[in-house]
């Protein structure tokens, strides 16, 4: 392939993993920023995502996308369901210590892994996307005749996957009006800001616990269902996006948004550009390193700030 | 009041001598070892987790079904079969474990039934330590490779040398002689990788690249930009959850300029043919282990296989028509579970001190004839190398359907031997 298509495609693959790789890693920034606890189960609820929209898309009979925008409302709010009832049984009873909720966490990503092999069984099952047609992409080139388009073999992607970059876009935006712009927003960043000041305030503190981190396992859930109709869903796909959202996070800085975005989008773009060019190994190797020059160079990451 | 337990020296002479007499009586001895209705034990190491699950599932079905019917027919030497099934997680660490459980715990007379060959190469040293005879369904070159040990033997399918030897001449006339290859990274695809290479170079082809992906992958488009443009065959072998993610961004790479496709059905396994954005392998090229779609010459052997394990004439399970079998592969536990107990019945086996006869039983096999026992073909075993070879299948894919268009003979599938595992001491 030439350079110039071969880029472009990784280009593409890149934005899609980056895009779903934001979301995902949003949430658990989300839930580590106002609440200092580190969900180590959060790969599991992102795999939640994907196998209830397994179930609602097979129970729904008709076109796909009837089923897809059904999975796209109910497996988020399963999922949040999930994450609230793990809230209040498991860390508040630990008190959000921060040793203790990593051990809880761990035990909650065993029991929703095994759960989910349980009920839903060892295969990978595909959801059938909502639409999904080639598009051919042309590409420039200094001809005979002068500048001339022409379409190079293998430079394609599906209408779907440009539909996951759309989507992911918008809910980011979403995301950022609803922290910035409305009152539960505010809530969410006083509490982030001081737990205490808050609580004085009036803030029920212990029930903006409970919907952050359902909401940040429904963000990772709603990123599953986008990708589900590309990847299939599996009992165990939930391992991959929990490392990269922890590279994400830690190179972002916890508990920044805008940090959060502009390290998926470093992480899943180089990941799609290096593995294209060279191998998928080392763009993993490159992303721990990445990490490990972040932790000792600059521990809050690139838009964290500095802890007091 | 607690009274206490003193043997004196006289009832320790009288327990002795009792004991000695006992123990020196011909009679009992000879009913201890004489017929009895305790089951003989077979390790089933399934793939119930992990990578292998799909096959793990199917392996299970097709293993039942044999045994019920070995079982109606009266077991093995007039006992019945018990089978004794494990989970290894398709993980090499655990299928040890596993074996070790197998001679260890539930004291199984054989182990048997693994497909993954990192599972296989990871489990038989543990097979040969316990001294347990290990019949793996696996495909993998390793047995006959002589890798692996005396214990290990795998009868019941062909290996993968063999395979891609017998599809490079097909592929070479018929598809193209510049080929581009795509495999899983580990054993199992670099004997794809090693074997096919060398084959298609035989029929005067080359392979322009080797494209690797491992074997846990998720997204595939990534790789295909490095098949080279002047590529006329593209050859791929995929395992894993993924194959029906691989087999779709396929399609959606090529679109409709794509070069010939020659595909092991390991791409596919399980997965429905008719399944959205796999319309472009119409007219792709396939082997097959055993046709998943019920041919026109269809033997009775055949049927009956497909009755007993509960497949129908799509390859997918009676009860479920979107439940795809693992049909190439799985007709291998039905044949090994035939073959144990051909020669257990041939080795007059009793039980676990038997099992070097049992070995040297299955050696001394050689042709088996195309029957109920044996429903992909006709196949000839090599007790030296602990291999069956066998008949091959390439299926066209017309309408949405396996066509079967090409059979191999046996002999297409000899190479000579790189082992004697009968020179080995037990």
């Amino acid at each position: 392939m030439d350079f110039g298509p071969h880029l472009i495609l990784a280009i593409l693959e890149g934005a899609v993993g980056a895009s779903v790789l934001a979301l995902t890693a949003l949430g658990l920034s989300l839930v580590f920023g106002v609440m200092r606890v580190v969900n180590v189960a959060h790969g599991e609820f992102f795999m939640l995502g994907a196998v209830i929209a397994w179930f609602v898309a097979t129970t729904i009979a008709g076109h796909p996308a009837v089923g897809f925008l059904a999975a796209l409302v109910i497996a988020p709010l399963i999922a949040g369901g999930i994450a609230v009832v793990v809230d209040r049984l498991v860390l508040k009873q630990v008190t959000y210590d921060p040793e203790a909720t990593i051990v809880g966490t761990i035990g909650v990503l065993y029991i929703l892994q095994q759960s989910a092999l349980m009920i839903y069984g060892p295969e990978a099952r595909p959801v059938e996307p909502p639409f999904s047609h080639r598009i051919a992409l042309p590409w420039i080139e200094w001809g005979e005749n002068g500048l001339g388009f022409y379409f190079p073999w293998g430079l394609s992607t599906t209408s779907y996957k440009l539909f996951v970059i759309v989507a992911a876009i918008t809910i980011l935006l979403t995301f950022w009006l609803v922290m910035s712009r409305t009152r539960i927003g505010l809530i969410m960043r006083a509490t982030q800001l001081d737990r205490e000041t808050a609580l004085a305030f009036g803030i029920p503190v212990q029930r903006v616990y409970s919907i952050v981190f359902g909401f940040g396992a429904a963000l990772a859930a709603l990123a599953a269902v986008l990708i589900v109709p590309i990847q299939q869903a599996h009992y165990l796909m939930g391992h991959d996006p929990l490392l990269l959202s922890f590279i994400v996070v830690i190179i972002g800085g916890l508990g920044s948004v805008r940090g959060t975005v502009v390290a998926a989008l470093l992480i899943g773009m180089s990941d799609g550009i290096i593995s294209v060019f060279l191998s998928p190994t080392l763009s993993k190797i490159i992303a721990t390193l990445l990490v490990a020059l972040v932790l000792v160079f600059r521990p809050q990451g690139l838009y964290g700030k500095k802890m007091a | 009041m607690t009274k206490r337990l003193q043997t004196s020296r006289r009832t320790l002479l009288k327990r002795a001598g009792a004991g000695a007499l006992v123990a020196s009586s011909p009679l009992l001895g000879r009913f201890a070892s004489a017929q009895s209705a305790a089951p003989i034990k077979i390790g089933f190491q399934q793939h119930s987790t992990g990578i292998g699950a799909a096959y793990g599932r199917w392996y299970g079905r097709t293993t039942d079904a044999a045994v019920n019917l070995i079982n109606e027919a009266g077991g093995i030497n007039g006992r019945p079969v018990e089978i004794i099934a494990e989970d290894d997680g398709t993980d090499p660490k655990r299928g040890a474990e596993v074996v070790e459980k197998f001679a260890n715990q539930h004291n199984c007379d054989v182990a048997f039934g693994t497909l993954f060959s990192h599972v296989v190469i990871g489990s038989a040293p543990a097979a040969g330590e316990q001294k347990l005879p290990y019949f793996v369904v696996s495909e993998g070159h390793h047995v006959a490779s002589g890798a692996l040990n005396r214990y290990t033997l795998q009868p019941g399918i062909t290996d993968v040398k063999s395979q891609v030897q017998a599809m490079a001449p097909y592929v070479a006339e018929n598809l193209g002689k510049k080929v581009t290859m795509i495999f899983p990274d580990f054993a199992f695809g670099h004997d794809h990788r090693d074997f096919f290479t060398a084959a298609i170079e035989a029929q005067g082809g080359e392979v322009l690249e080797h494209i690797a992906v491992p074997p846990a992958e998720t997204s595939f488009t990534k790789y295909f930009p490095k098949i080279p443009r002047d590529t006329e065959v593209l050859y791929h072998v995929m395992v894993g959850p993924a194959v029906l993610t691989f087999v779709k961004e396929l399609g959606e790479f090529f679109g409709p300029s794509s070069p010939a496709i020659f595909g092991f059905i390991d791409s596919l396994e399980a997965v429905d043919l008719a399944s959205p954005g796999l319309e472009f392998l119409e007219g792709t090229y396939f082997w097959e282990g055993n046709p998943r779609y019920a041919q026109d010459d269809q033997t009775s052997y055949d049927k009956n296989f497909r009755a007993a394990v509960g497949v129908d004439e799509n390859g997918a399970s009676v009860s479920d028509a979107s439940d795809v079998s693992t049909y190439a592969h799985m007709f291998g536990c039905w044949e090994t579970l035939h073959i144990i107990k051909a020669g257990m019945e041939s080795a007059g086996y009793q039980g676990p001190e038997d099992r070097q006869k049992l070995i040297e039983a299955t050696e001394a096999m050689s042709e088996m004839e195309e029957s109920d026992a044996h429903p992909q073909g006709p196949k000839v075993f090599n007790g030296k190398t602990h291999q069956a070879f066998g008949v091959q299948y390439i299926s066209r894919v017309e309408n949405g359907r396996l066509v079967k268009v090409h059979t191999t003979s046996i002999e297409d599938t000899m190479y000579p031997d790189e082992v004697d595992y009968t020179t080995q001491s037990f």
